[in-house]
């Protein structure tokens, strides 16, 4: 009883719940409010076959009606509902951009780690990734949409392809400099093996970069699927992606621009949520880089 | 000097390479059978035939690449399937509104982003430190095509300053040629603007932490020179450095811009490519902008030695 007291009287009290998530905004305000931002986002995705009209139907009487009470952001060529449109897209865009990341993220540090520690692998791999980061990565998605039939299969691949070089170049850079610490030294003169060293020693610290990198590559193939299906070159045009609604309004751009302004809004807002997220992540886990920049 | 330029010269054959091996055997690897997807759903047997005799698909695999190589070499970059043109003269015809508009953007982005980060970082920590930072973090989020739309609403369909769209050649009359490249470079930069004002801002401020800063502040000296001789000087590297490795955003971005604003640039030429499936121009045009960014950025390599002195080779 008496010893409870005491460190009831050391401890100080717990602050409340609103003053903690008030010092964690304070402390990382690009992480909080990218990650609400996103968040938000993410839900009206996942929610939107509940909340919306079908985004397929096509009612002619009310084509290109500006924003109103009914259509809260009008409707296109077709009349069908913008809101529901992009709210749906968003579904479109997201799925895109965390398999993207998800996908290159996973290749990029196999190949990363492999190149970081073996030598000559290294020569080989990074000869094709420099060839690859040559080809701007529109133009290199462009050329594999060309020669398969269109699906949100082939629009990831062609993404994921010219993504990947960036991590692996990431994860290169960290195993190359983790090589030289002492502590590794140490480990294989202790005969740790290499797939534990590896495993164990080298792979941890790859992990907040690998992350960093991971939320800049989703920012990004969510642009590239944006414009690869606002050319025609992305998901097939039935589905209601950004890019897609964007490209099937412009023909009418002069009279309803809101079936332009407001997908091509969206989308700059979840890509501006994911890069706060990434930059507020990167200040948090890797201030050496944060200083750079 | 010459050695280095030499050796870096020679570094961009492997590069290229790559480059030209990825695209060649893109077609060879293509799930599927590329011929009957670029004749489309109801091509007969004949005109599938057709399509593959022409893409060398009929031919064994080494012997098309060397034949392909050896032509590229001699300037031959392939006809294309559906106009029979050669693509080299499809390219030349598209060039000159691509160039303009790229750089055009290059000038405007460059005028704009480094006072405007030089700026930033002389007021460091002040409104106008805030507000370029905010328009850089913007600038990275917006798409171009949003840009694009958003710049013709306002300043051509609203306020009727500039046409909405098109190109007219530099050869017929100078103001109708930059009056219509003047929303598009704007749309075009301004992703790049963000990330040439913010690298701008950052080595600003790295190098006006230095001790010579301050010696030249407590001699006297304007606030200016300093500003512009003392510290702008030594953080010019990293500067070109963005300005150099930015030209592949543009590379990107240029196929985009043209569409939004009716250019027929390159940019068309690929889309218009893409659209018909005409792989021998989507290949041409992939070697013709990778080979532009290696020289990009082989340019950029050698400038350092000018700027910097202190780099030796």
């Amino acid at each position: 009883m008496a010893i409870a007291e005491t460190t009831d009287a050391l401890d100080p009290p717990r602050p409340a719940l609103p003053a903690r998530w008030w010092r964690a905004v304070r402390r990382n305000p690009t992480i909080v409010i990218g990650g609400l931002l996103l968040f938000a986002l993410i839900v009206m995705a996942v929610a939107a076959p509940w909340i919306t009209v079908d985004p397929f139907k096509q009612t002619p009487v009310n084509r290109l009606r500006p924003p109103s009470e009914k259509f809260w952001f009008g409707t296109d060529r077709y009349g069908r509902d913008v809101f529901a449109r992009t709210l749906h897209g968003a579904r479109v865009s997201l799925i895109v951009g965390l398999t993207v990341a998800l996908i290159s993220s996973l290749i990029g540090l196999a190949l990363g780690l492999l190149c970081g520690f073996f030598r000559r692998v290294d020569g080989i791999v990074m000869r094709v990734m420099d060839g690859l980061m040559a080809i701007p990565s529109i133009l290199l998605a462009i050329a594999l949409i060309t020669l398969s039939r269109s699906g949100l299969g082939i629009v990831i691949t062609a993404i994921v392809i010219p993504e990947v070089p960036r991590v692996v170049r990431v994860v290169r850079s960290v195993v190359l400099s983790i090589k030289e610490q002492a502590y590794i030294d140490s480990a294989v003169a202790g005969g740790t093996r290499t797939g534990k060293l590896l495993y164990k020693h080298i792979l941890p610290n790859t992990i907040a970069p690998l992350i960093v990198q991971a939320t800049y590559v989703c920012a990004s193939a969510m642009l590239i699927e944006a414009s690869l299906s606002f050319l025609g070159a992305g998901v097939p045009p039935e589905i209601p992606s950004w890019g897609n609604i964007i490209a099937q309004s412009r023909d009418f751009f002069q009279i309803a621009p809101w079936a332009i302004f407001i997908p091509g809004a969206f989308l700059a807002l979840t890509v501006l949520a994911v890069n706060m997220l990434g930059d507020g992540l990167r200040d948090r886990l890797d201030p050496r880089l944060a200083r750079r920049l | 000097m010459f050695v280095y330029i030499l050796r870096r010269l020679l570094a961009t054959i492997p590069v290229m390479g790559v480059v030209a091996v990825f695209v060649f055997f893109l077609l060879r690897f293509a799930p599927g059978d590329p011929a009957a997807i670029i004749a489309g759903e109801d091509a007969t047997v004949a005109q599938i035939a057709a399509i593959r005799a022409k893409l060398g698909l009929d031919r064994p695999v080494l012997e098309q690449f060397g034949l392909w190589i050896l032509g590229m070499l001699q300037g031959d970059f392939g006809t294309s399937i559906f106009s029979n043109l050669p693509v080299t003269r499809l390219i030349a015809q598209r060039l000159e509104p691509t160039v303009a508009l790229t750089l055009s953007t290059l000038l405007v982005a460059v005028l704009l982003a480094i006072p405007l980060g030089v700026l930033a970082a002389a007021r460091a920590r002040q409104l106008t430190d805030r507000l370029v930072m905010l328009f850089a973090v913007m600038g990275f989020a917006m798409p171009v095509f949003l840009v694009g739309y958003v710049l013709i609403y306002i300043f051509a369909v609203k306020l009727g300053w500039l046409p909405v769209q098109g190109y007219s050649p530099i050869a017929q009359g100078l103001w109708p040629w930059a009056e219509r490249l003047i929303l598009p470079s704007l749309a075009l930069g301004i992703t790049y603007m963000a990330l040439i004002a913010r690298v701008t801002r950052a080595s600003m401020l790295e190098v006006l932490s230095q001790d010579y800063i301050r010696t030249a502040n407590s001699k006297g000296l304007a606030n200016s020179r300093v500003l512009m001789l003392h510290a702008f000087k030594n953080a010019a590297v990293p500067i070109v450095t963005v300005i150099g490795i930015g030209i592949a955003l543009l590379i990107s971005g240029v196929v985009i811009t043209e569409t939004v604003f009716n250019i027929p640039g390159l940019g068309r030429l690929t889309v218009d490519a893409v659209l018909k499936r005409d792989y021998p121009i989507v290949q041409g045009l992939i070697i013709v902008f990778a080979g532009v960014k290696v020289l990009v950025n082989l340019a950029v390599d050698i400038s350092y030695a000018f700027l910097d002195p202190r780099i030796r080779y």
